[in-house]
């Protein structure tokens, strides 16, 4: 990570305007986006929105030359090109040959993905953005923060600086009277202008519409007070019918601003009169960009299908931290970052892609079904190959990959942490490390794995035998919990093997786009999984669940390789969750728990990995209820808790403020105690309420419930 | 159809536009008459009205007498100047409680983006349940440029406080007439 980078999430985290701001519009918006949503079926507007756009994509060159014809007989010039700086050439020639002295612009993110403003300063051209946030950015001297709240980090003082240095001294930082002052300050630049610059949000090829959305009205006015139109629009708008609108029209106000549609929609099919009676001429401009060489890549084509809603920024834990300005210049947030990647260069991308805690909050609500953390692992992934990896990681996963190696190197830190350690915390590490123990406290490597332990327990000899598979974490730091397990299954008959083959599942690799030792891992774990016969591969790790059940096969995908693919997918139907089994244990009657208990108040947290892709939040509330607990449950219960495998070693410091947020709404149940399901989250939570001396316990469910059954 | 209106006035009121409902277009013509007196319409600060059924014949020529400062000769600088603009709608969609018009001349687009303050004129037959019923019939495959109109201009680009009228009108008052005939767009 360059240390520019790593500063200007410095900056952002020490600005507390900006992460007030982001932090309480996060928390209204999703209210504001459910209630716009009502009566509303979701998925099938998403539906609707893919196949309109996954078709698109799958033709864009039929579709651009479709709209050209369509447009250009209804009045229209219609210019297509791949190359940005021909955009700018086209756009400047023909202010010259049109005499423009003057532009104003309503929002156009492609026209800032290429830098157009820059391009007419250099021409001595007036240019001036009307969208209210795009005036106040460019006054500032700025770039947007936000996709669809370009200036959301400023403060109104900042605006009122803005405006008194920039435009007229004077002006109070009173909102009703700043936005005033920029209509009366605007109107006279619209009636002035000779061009008018807009994007479009949506492109239909049957027609040649142009359909153009915004709140302010300053799209109309552009549209209609200049004499002449250009329109910059990525071909990525494309759609086929004019019934694809609808669906577009429905989602985009609802997902973007709560509204259930924005003040004003503008449908541009053609060329209509000026307001002196002349034809105006109407130029559109469809932008490549290498557009239609990510909708050939068969991973990265579902990213076209985007109608930058913003809320893959709004619902995101880190984005809400440190807003647009880390993420880079034109397109931010999680969907920033891949499009960042395309349009602009893989290598941009970089520092960025790292930002992404891989929570999967957004996936669920995107619009578009765009599968983020997937894409961003994939521009990881692709970095890596590109750059290779670092001489530090290569020797990590050296050892990783050689299990025994790695093993006996964590019973040789079980002595070595000696040292640093208090009871069964690590509260300090020397210098450079100290980051790591800063925000939390690290859990101590048990004196004895589970591996050893397991072996010790005594179980009823059962011809109904599954195995488990503990993942580093409970097998070396938190045996116990391991332990526990088997004490349930047990109960119910069944006895519980210990494969010890097995090793890291190799999500750590994987995050961190280190693909080939992932796939090694995955081997190894194949080989050690599936050699005894057993009907399930139980796991109280939900990352270490999802690698067995979906990231091995992946895995294989990304990396070409099929021959072990048969295996993965036995294994995939193998596994499954502690929570999940147990719980269908007791609802076959197999388990019961002890009745007329009631026991302490709890309150739960979700593990990303359970909640969204095992999609499992009902069964561990349903035990933990059924066992006698109230369950109080907290603000935000689904939102990550910072810790995300080495990501809370990489950037601590937005790890830190994620973990703060979490204790906080742990503390204010009023709970006890906070159970959760993912031995990883137990070692955020339970360090974090460690280092701040609370009482509340955070435990894994299994550890909850290891007394409960009969 | 009432249902339709209802649905409608809720969803354009939660938007901050104020709906008026009359049974007959002489009602409304009264309505209008007293509005734009209210709001002091004079030649100094004047009105605007681009053409529709309603306003057309008598009742127009009644209100040019009325109302001193009430034009029908809509400009670009008249509109900029003026403080009401007037405009017949089309269609309007009882989901969303917005407003469609074929807005192809660049009159009805004066009007409606220019002046601070917006009157549109509906009958109340033309509210149809949503976007999709209305583009059946103004058709983008066939009109050049159409209007969607849902409350008055806002923004929230500042510290997202929700502020009305930023480029476009502050406020926009709906008046639907349930004996307005339109030809059809
Ligand atoms: S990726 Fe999805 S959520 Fe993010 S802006 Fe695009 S459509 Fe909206
Ligand atoms: S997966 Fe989580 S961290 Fe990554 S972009 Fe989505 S919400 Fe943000």
């Amino acid at each position: 990570m360059t240390t520019q980078f790593k500063d200007s999430i410095e900056t952002a985290l020490h600005n507390p305007n900006l992460t007030g701001a982001l932090g309480r519009f996060s928390e209204a918006y999703r209210v504001s986006r459910a209630k716009a949503y009502e009566g509303i079926d979701f998925e099938t507007v998403r539906d609707e929105i893919v196949a309109a756009k996954a078709d698109a994509s799958s033709r864009f060159e039929e579709l651009a030359q479709q709209f050209k014809q369509n447009a250009e007989a209804r009045g229209a010039k219609v210019f297509r090109t791949s190359d940005p700086e021909q955009v700018k050439q086209y756009i400047l020639d023909l202010a010259r040959e049109q005499g423009v002295q003057r532009v104003v612009k309503s929002k156009s993110m492609a026209s800032e993905e290429i830098h157009l403003n820059k391009a007419f300063e250099k021409a001595g051209i007036e240019v001036d953005e009307t969208d209210l946030g795009e005036w106040i950015i460019q006054l500032a001297h700025q770039t947007p923060s936000h996709m669809v709240m370009p200036a959301i980090h400023m403060t109104k003082e900042e605006v009122a600086t803005v405006f008194s240095q920039e435009v007229e001294e004077g002006q109070m930082p009173d909102i009703p009277k700043l936005v005033k002052f920029a209509r009366a300050k605007l109107r006279p630049k619209f009636l002035q202008a000779d061009m008018g610059i807009t994007g479009a949000n949506i492109a239909v090829a049957e027609s040649g519409t142009l359909v153009i959305v915004t709140n302010e009205g300053n799209a109309r006015l552009v549209s209609t007070l200049p004499r002449i139109h250009v329109a910059i629009v990525g071909i990525e708008k494309l759609v086929a019918q004019v019934k694809d609108i609808t669906p577009i029209l429905t989602a985009l106000p609802r997902s973007a601003t709560g509204q259930l549609l924005t003040s004003y929609v503008s449908m541009i099919s053609g060329q209509v009169p000026n307001t002196d009676g002349s034809p105006k001429q109407l130029h559109i401009i469809l932008m490549d960009n290498h557009r239609s060489d990510m909708a050939k890549d068969p991973m990265f084509k579902e990213a076209l299908q985007c109608i930058r809603c913003a809320t893959c920024l709004n619902v995101c834990p880190v984005f809400r931290l440190v807003g647009g300005h880390v993420f880079g210049k034109t397109y931010t947030g999680g969907i920033g970052t891949i499009l960042t990647a395309w349009f602009d260069e893989l290598k941009k991308a970089d520092d960025i892609q790292g930002l992404c805690i891989q929570c999967g909050t957004c996936v669920p609500m995107c619009p578009g079904k765009i599968d983020i953390p997937k894409l961003i692992l994939e521009l990881r992934r692709r970095i890596v190959v590109e750059k290779g990896q670092s001489m530090g990681m290569k020797a990590i996963y050296a050892v990783v990959n050689n299990r025994r190696l790695f093993h006996s190197m964590l019973r040789v830190a079980a002595v070595t942490q000696k040292p640093f350690k208090q009871g069964r915390f690590i509260r300090h590490l020397p210098l450079f490390l100290s980051d790591m123990t800063e925000f939390r406290s690290l859990p101590a490597v048990a004196p004895r794995p589970l591996r050893d332990t397991i072996k010790e327990i005594e179980q009823p000899k059962s011809p109904e035998k599954v195995a488990f598979y503990a993942g580093c974490l409970i097998d070396f730091c938190y045996p116990e919990m391991g332990e526990s397990l088997v004490k349930i299954l047990n109960k119910a008959g069944i006895e519980v093997i210990f494969p010890d083959e097995q090793t890291c599942c190799g999500a750590p690799a994987r995050y961190n786009g280190a693909y080939e030792v992932a796939g090694q891992n995955a081997r190894d774990n194949l080989k050690a999984l599936l050699a005894t016969d057993v009907k399930h591969v139980v796991s109280a790790c939900p990352t270490c669940t999802v690698a067995l059940k979906h990231d091995f096969i992946e895995t294989f995908k990304s990396l070409g390789e099929s021959d072990a693919m048969a295996q993965a997918e036995e294994l995939s139907a193998k596994a499954i969750d502690f929570a999940t089994l147990v719980k269908k244990l007791v609802d076959e009657g197999r388990l019961t728990l002890k009745e007329g208990e009631t026991l302490e108040k709890i309150t739960y947290h979700d593990s990303c990995h359970l909640k969204r892709t095992l999609k499992a939040s009902q069964p561990p509330r349903d035990l933990l209820q059924q066992a006698g607990h109230e369950l109080s449950e907290m603000y935000e219960c689904d939102t990550c808790c910072g810790m995300a495998g080495s990501y809370s070693l990489k950037l601590p410091e937005i790890s830190a403020p994620i973990l703060e947020r979490k204790l906080k709404f742990i503390k204010e149940t009023g709970a006890t105690k906070v159970v959760m399901d993912c031995p990883g989250c137990v070692m955020q939570i339970r360090g974090g309420l460690d280092k701040e001396g609370s009482p509340i316990h955070a435990e894994h469910t299994v550890e909850t419930l290891a007394n409960r059954f009969k | 159809m009432s249902h339709s209106f209802e649905s409608f006035k809720t969803r354009a009121e939660a938007v901050s536009a104020e709906v008026h409902r009359f049974g007959t277009q002489e009602e409304a013509t009264a309505f209008l008459l007293s509005f734009l007196q209210e709001e002091g319409v004079s030649p100094q600060e004047g009105a605007v009205c681009a053409a529709g059924t309603f306003l057309d014949g008598p009742r127009k020529d009644d209100l040019k007498v009325k109302v001193p400062g009430l034009s029908f000769e809509v400009s670009q600088a008249a509109s900029a100047s003026s403080k009401v603009g007037i405009s017949q709608l089309d269609w309007g969609i009882a989901a969303t409680g917005t407003l469609v018009q074929d807005a192809s001349a660049v009159d009805k687009r004066l009007v409606s983006t220019l002046p601070p303050i917006h009157v549109a004129l509906l009958g109340t037959d033309r509210i149809l349940a949503d976007m999709n019923s209305v583009l059946e019939h103004l058709r983008p495959q066939e009109l050049n440029y159409i209007s969607c109109i849902t409350g008055p201009s806002r923004t929230a680009d500042i510290e997202r406080v929700l502020t009305i009228g930023v480029h476009g009108p502050e406020r926009l008052i709906i008046v639907v007439v349930d004996d307005l005939q339109q030809v059809m767009a």
